[in-house]
């Protein structure tokens, strides 16, 4: 009897006997993760399952990752098989208006510019000896995307999937804070205060139709390894542009993108166990993703002055800091610096162009990296 | 393959294909709008 009641009594405190300092760790970084989606309201649709299920996953013999494990279900389900970053851009596709990108095409090649850091973050990693394929996941982190990472990442740095997805989450969540001081740095008081022509409608129906058709069939072409990145988020888009699968684009706007982000945000905050997690890598995969993102706003305000002076002063620097695919966020903060110093300064619907050029950029790049990884026989 | 011929040429053609790729996006759409130009009736 005693010894059934002892056997009993080591059971319920396991939990505790078995609690490693890191898990410990883990628990506090997930609290820190639903503070900053609940209170501080930053990207709060992935921060709070993946808070959640970081604590989750570091509460000890819970077997939640274990074979049959839930946590494990959904992550070899969703995550491993890429389903679920596909089906989340077929959201995206289905919510994002490229409109603006239509109505100057130019500002594509904002959306060009603002990829530079991918690169030159993965020439870093290298040089900090990370092997080939997690060099690119982490450069990756500078797509500003976190479908695009999460897709890179379970395919080749299965290791890195957590630490990648919370930078790119908790970094695109900070562009707010991150990108102002930059677009102050690199550009005049001058460049700042020129003002933009406002548009006029300029992109037909058939155009907006015709657009995601001729993407997907030429950026297939260059890079197919990439396609079903960018392919899917052109499916959402001419679902809605169409306008003939009303119930389809609904269902991908809400249903089907609300469920996935659950379900994904949870199977990342699964990969961040605490003897896995809490490694120096860790915290040098979060320096590089934090420059990658920096670098992308940089080389997008460079390219935005490039312009300034092609153009003769006719666009404004700061829209190049929505090169990015932080989308809308980081043409939101263009338009509030603009508006700091002209507040007859409407940026707004330029720097969604740029913006909406970079979700295209960013899908774009990641496109090329791997069918040109392909190429060289690392994949 | 040593790892710096890998990062350049992952640079070269990743950031180069990346602009080229865009920039013939940028083209395309252009010509899409000379040839199904805006029409206000559209909205109608």
């Amino acid at each position: 009897m005693i010894e059934a009641i002892v056997g009993g009594l080591s059971g319920l405190v396991a939990g505790f006997t078995n609690l490693q300092w890191s898990n410990v760790v883990m628990m506090a970084i997930g609290c820190v993760l639903l503070y900053l989606g609940i209170k501080k309201d930053f990207e709060p649709l992935l921060l709070v399952p993946i808070g959640f299920g970081c604590i989750m996953v570091n509460i000890p013999l819970s077997g939640l990752m274990e074979k049959d494990g839930f946590l494990r279900v959904i992550y070899d389900m969703g995550v491993i098989t890429e389903i679920f970053p596909l089906l989340i851009f077929v959201g995206i596709g289905a919510m994002t208006d490229f409109g603006p990108v239509l109505e100057n095409p130019y500002t594509f090649l904002l959306g060009a510019a603002g990829q530079f850091g991918i690169f030159l973050t993965l020439l870093l990693a290298l040089a900090l000896n990370f092997p080939y394929k997690e060099a690119v996941t982490i450069g990756i982190i500078g797509a500003c995307d976190g479908p695009t990472v999460i897709y890179v990442a379970s395919q080749y740095a299965r290791n890195l999937l957590g630490p990648v997805s919370v930078a790119a989450y908790s970094y695109m969540s900070l562009v707010p804070v991150l990108q102002p001081p930059i677009m102050r740095m690199l550009t005049t008081d001058k460049e700042r205060r020129t003002v933009m022509k406002t548009h006029k409608k300029t992109v037909s129906k058939t155009t907006k139709i015709l657009f995601p058709i001729v993407i997907t069939i030429v950026g297939g072409l260059i890079a197919p390894k990439g396609l079903p990145l960018l392919a899917t988020i052109m499916l959402g888009n001419l679902m809605k542009e169409s306008g003939a699968v009303a119930r389809l684009t609904k269902a991908a706007e809400n249903e089907i993108s609300n469920i996935v982000t659950l379900l994904l945000g949870i199977s990342i905050g699964a990969t961040m166990d605490g003897p896995l997690f809490v490694q120096p890598t860790t915290l040098i995969v979060l320096a590089l993703g934090l420059i990658a993102i920096c670098l992308d706003t940089v080389f997008g305000v460079l390219f935005g002055k490039i312009l300034y002076v092609v153009t003769g002063g006719k666009v404004n620097p700061l829209i190049g800091a929505a090169g990015i695919s932080a989308f809308p966020m980081s043409a939101r903060v263009v338009q509030k610096e603009g508006q700091k110093y002209n507040k007859k300064n409407y940026l707004l619907m330029h720097a969604m162009g740029a913006n909406a050029g970079g979700q295209v950029g960013s899908v774009m790049a990641a496109a090329v990296m791997l069918s040109v990884l392909k190429g060289m026989g690392l994949i | 393959m040593d790892k710096w011929t890998f990062g350049w040429t992952m640079l070269v053609l990743g950031m180069g294909g990346t602009i080229v790729t865009l920039m013939i996006f940028s083209l395309l759409m252009s010509l899409l709008k000379k040839v199904f130009p805006y029409r206000k009736e559209e909205e109608e």
